[in-house]
């Protein structure tokens, strides 16, 4: 019995919606669990804060547990000022943190693990860094890329390596989690595999099949950790670019 | 900030308790967050968590770099036509790039910006 690692990643349409420019515009899967994640992060959001309790209960101190970490996160990497951008950083966050998590239950399917979302949202920070850095410090941004103390001879190729730097950040960033989840994701796909494969082989087999469960057991937790780690990277990442734009070089 | 802060609740300590105890409250929040800071070692702690974190990390630091490099320089020899020496001066600016990235990822070189300003103070 074969067991196809690749194939938790295909997007089919659910439903068409439209042709546009001869592309057919359809609502797939991938869709559908990112409405799921929408849905899940407002229902969290709305349903903790709805008591308003003095001391929380388990709802509100999940809610208040993640806005003073993601706060926290925001102000050490980008100064009390960044602190403007935690709606975005915040909605970033729990948006990553729901795709992963969501992502880890059987039969679902993961939004973080397509490039072109992980891209779009890495494109979102590159672009609002961009604006907001010029529509904030003017040409004074530029400084970012003409580092201090640099002798007057290297510094044209500086300045280039810097430009290129600064525009390899949305690659970096997007494919640090897009590469994490579907690298998790197939591993633990083939170690299930395994079991399969091994239980398919008769009574032997059976007890060989031990072995790749409790690896799989192990990868879980793993992922779990993994899926939890990367939204954090992504929400720091975010803060560290932001806080560029916030303040270039002196 | 907190000294000034201090003086402002010293004003208006009569005015009205409640303003007083927001002023105590956002003192302590203060206080609490500078301890946060301070007890924050480094900035990308958690990403640091674990070696094949850190490992995958620092790989894709490189690999964006060189891409990116080699990207530009293959649109710049399209645009311009001056193929293949856009793709050759830029793939190895992109690698530069790309190990540059890789030491301020690791926290070899300070990164442009607060980091370096903030490491001076």
């Amino acid at each position: 019995m074969q067991v196809d690692p690749i194939h938790q990643f295909q997007i089919h349409d659910m439903m068409p919606i439209m042709t546009l420019a001869g592309r057919e515009i359809a609502f797939t899967n991938s869709a559908l669990f990112m409405l799921i994640i929408v849905f899940g992060v407002s229902a969290l959001m709305i349903g903790a804060s709805a008591p308003r309790a003095v001391v929380p209960g388990r709802l509100q101190s999940i809610a208040e547990l993640s806005y003073e970490f993601v706060a926290n996160t925001v102000r050490s990497s980008a100064g009390t000022e960044g602190m403007k951008f935690f709606p975005f950083v915040f909605t970033l966050f729990m948006f990553v943190l729901f795709a992963n998590l969501i992502g880890l239950i059987p039969y679902s399917f993961t939004v973080t693990s397509q490039i072109i979302i992980t891209a779009a949202l890495a494109l979102t920070v590159f672009l609002i860094v961009v604006v907001y850095g010029f529509w904030r410090n003017g040409l004074h941004f530029l400084n970012l890329f003409v580092p201090k103390g640099v002798p007057k001879v290297i510094l044209p190729a500086i300045v280039f390596i810097e430009v290129l730097s600064f525009l390899s950040r949305p690659v970096s960033h997007s494919v640090r989690l897009f590469a994490n989840m579907l690298a998790g994701h197939i591993t633990l796909q083939v170690f299930a595999g395994f079991i399969i494969m091994l239980a398919g082989a008769g009574i032997l087999g059976w007890f060989g099949a031990v072995l790749p469960f409790a690896m799989v057991v192990a990868l879980t937790a793993l992922e779990l950790l993994v899926a939890f780690l990367q939204a954090y990277v992504f929400a720091i990442l975010t803060c560290i670019y932001l806080n560029d734009a916030i303040h270039p070089g002196h | 900030m907190s000294d000034a802060r201090d003086n402002g609740s010293k004003a208006h300590t009569d005015e009205a308790a409640l303003s007083a105890r927001l002023q105590r409250l956002g003192e302590g929040l203060a206080l609490k967050r500078a301890e946060d800071r301070s007890n924050d070692a480094s900035e990308n702690r958690a990403a640091t968590a674990s070696g094949y974190a850190r490992g995958f990390r620092l790989s894709s630091e490189l690999v964006a770099g060189v891409l990116v490099g080699a990207g530009l320089g293959w649109l710049i020899d399209r645009v311009l036509g001056v193929a293949p020496w856009g793709l050759i001066v830029f793939l190895l600016l992109g690698f530069a790039a790309g190990v540059l990235n890789v030491m301020r990822s690791a926290g070899v070189v300070a990164s442009p910006g607060l980091d370096r300003g903030r490491r001076k103070d």
